[in-house]
């Protein structure tokens, strides 16, 4: 099924670009990330430039998120004082990541450093994900019982100035905290075209330490309007969203997303967290090969 | 044969010196819509050549045909290992890089013409008039245009073919030339060369115009030129899809 994209000017076939909406709706169904991190470099692999890649991918994200948004508020899972915090720092960090992708581009720059920041997240979150998920699965197999992580937020979190109460994530804690935390996620949303779940999840558990029961609700929630405004952003400044091709995504990744849920409470957390840091990893040595052995492209065009 | 050869120079003699062969060059279709589904187009280019002085062309003629697209300013980056990692190290702005470019013709171009005639009527990717700005000396533009070269033939955007112009009869030609479906709208020119004993005799112009039309057309119009509502809309597809698929799953 042959469909041409009219922004990013080029006939794809429409059945696998439903598939890999379909795979990372699957991830964001299993895990609560966006799955974003896996479109984006996949697109690019595929031919759809880079920019277009990117900008489509973050609509495609606000798709898979919003359904699993509307089942945790539902239950009461989602933080929305601290949800607020969060979305107002992320969308000031797309704001920012515009301006600096700009500088970026025209310092010539800008696909390394997004290289670079693959690598390194996703590399860097990838690897203590396997490692915990590793030490817990050892543990269980021995019969022994996890210890319970102590939930604390992290002392530089405790020495910034003014303080708020958040009572569902039960923390007394500076606003700027996760302001800035929702900000680091908005500027890479520009950025990366990732939705930022992986990285925002473990960041409010370790470095919040927020309850467990509100993280991946108010992660949701967070990830949704940043990507809304990822997507309005590109499309005032890039011109680069690709409404054909974020539409065939969407199809994929909504139906992926749903399947994704249901199969998460069938399987253990400690495997589906292995299997997600292992893919993790995957994209990050892919890119790290590009970096560091050899590029797909020696010389790269881009209009003037 | 020979009584051509006697009677050619009296022909011309009494045509009064219009000496150049008639070249009449057609393109199969003039309009390329790109709509949805487009997956590329196959185009056919063909013509006839006519001496003036006879009724078909007594001589070899060698045609040429060059297919090129609207021309863009550009940044050619390199990227060099610097440290241990792949970065852009190096660029040149070329003012003037086509982005679509097909030389055919019925014998390989260098056996048709000289170095500096394949120069002066840009026959040949190795002849590209890219225009670098700047003072850049020619072994690094060399480097440069290779790279661009390369990269662009790869994506299909760029060909050369030396045997890809048929003549038949010494009067009637034709070359295919298959446009991707990447390539960028604008109007494209193609130009018919016909060469005899390595200096181009005639030449002919044709214009194809590649534009989006319908619904791609209507797409590309409103991401350009209407920011603010093109991305309202996207935003509310996609909270949309997202949430009918969540209705939708609830009730499985």
């Amino acid at each position: 099924m042959d469909v041409y994209l009219p922004i990013a000017n080029l006939a794809v076939n429409g059945l696998v670009i439903v598939g890999l909406g379909a795979l990372t709706g699957l991830l964001s169904g299993m895990f609560g990330v966006g799955g974003g991190f896996l479109t984006t470099p996949l697109l690019i692999f595929y031919g759809v430039p880079p920019t277009v890649a990117a900008a489509s991918a973050a609509s495609q994200v606000t798709g898979a998120s919003v359904s699993g948004a509307f089942a945790h508020a539902r239950r009461g899972g989602i933080d929305y004082h601290m949800g607020a915090v969060l979305v107002a720092g992320g969308v000031l960090g797309t704001g920012i990541g515009a301006l600096l992708f700009r500088l970026l581009q025209a310092l010539g720059q800008i696909d390394t450093v997004i290289n670079i920041l693959y690598v390194l997240l996703l590399g860097g979150i990838g690897g203590l994900m396997a490692h915990e998920s590793i030490t817990a699965l050892r543990a269980q197999r021995r019969g022994l019982a996890q210890p319970a992580r102590r939930r604390r937020h992290h002392p530089l979190v405790a020495s910034l100035p003014l303080r708020w109460r958040f009572y569902r994530s039960g923390l007394y804690i500076s606003p700027l905290a996760p302001l800035l935390l929702g900000m680091a996620t908005g500027i890479l949303t520009m950025l990366m075209g990732i939705g930022g779940g992986f990285i925002l999840v473990p960041a409010m558990l370790y470095i919040l330490g927020m309850s467990t029961n509100v993280v991946v609700g108010t992660s949701l929630f967070q990830i949704l309007f940043v990507t809304m405004a990822t997507t309005m952003m590109h499309a005032l400044t890039t011109h680069a969203v690709d409404i054909v091709l974020a539409g065939l995504l969407l199809v994929g990744s909504v139906s992926g997303a749903q399947i994704g849920a249901q199969f998460a409470q069938k399987a253990k957390p400690e495997q589906l967290r292995l299997i997600l840091a292992l893919i993790v990893l995957g994209v990050a040595l892919r890119m790290a090969l590009g970096l560091g052995y050899r590029p797909d492209e020696i010389f790269t065009v881009v209009p003037l | 044969m020979t009584r051509l050869g006697v009677l050619a120079p009296v022909a011309l003699l009494l045509l009064g010196g219009a000496r150049a062969p008639i070249l009449v060059p057609e393109i199969s279709q003039h309009k390329v819509e790109v709509r949805q589904g487009f997956t590329g187009a196959d185009l056919l280019l063909f013509g006839a050549i006519l001496d003036p002085a006879g009724t078909r062309a007594a001589q070899d003629y060698d045609i040429v045909v060059v297919l090129k697209g609207p021309v863009q300013s550009i940044v050619l980056r390199e990227k060099r290992k610097v440290a241990g990692i792949w970065v852009n190290a190096a660029s040149s702005e070329l003012r003037s890089a086509p982005s679509f470019f097909a030389v055919v013709s019925s014998r390989p171009v260098r056996d048709i013409v000289d170095d500096k005639t394949a120069a002066i009527y840009e026959l040949g990717l190795d002849r590209l008039q890219l225009s670098p700005i700047g003072a850049i000396d020619p072994q690094r533009q060399r480097h440069f245009a290779d790279g661009l070269v390369d990269l662009m033939q790869r994506q299909g955007l760029y060909r050369e073919d030396g045997h890809g112009v048929t003549i038949s009869g010494q009067v009637l030609y034709q070359a295919r030339i298959a446009l991707p479906s990447q390539v960028r709208t604008g109007t494209y020119t193609a130009e018919t060369f016909a060469i005899r004993q390595g200096r181009v005799i005639t030449s002919a112009v044709t214009r194809v115009d590649v534009s989006k039309q319908g619904f791609e057309r209507f797409v590309a119009e409103q991401a350009e030129g209407n920011g603010l509502l093109y991305g309202l809309f996207a935003v509310l597809v996609s909270v949309g899809m997202g949430w009918i698929a969540g209705r939708l799953f609830a009730l499985v």
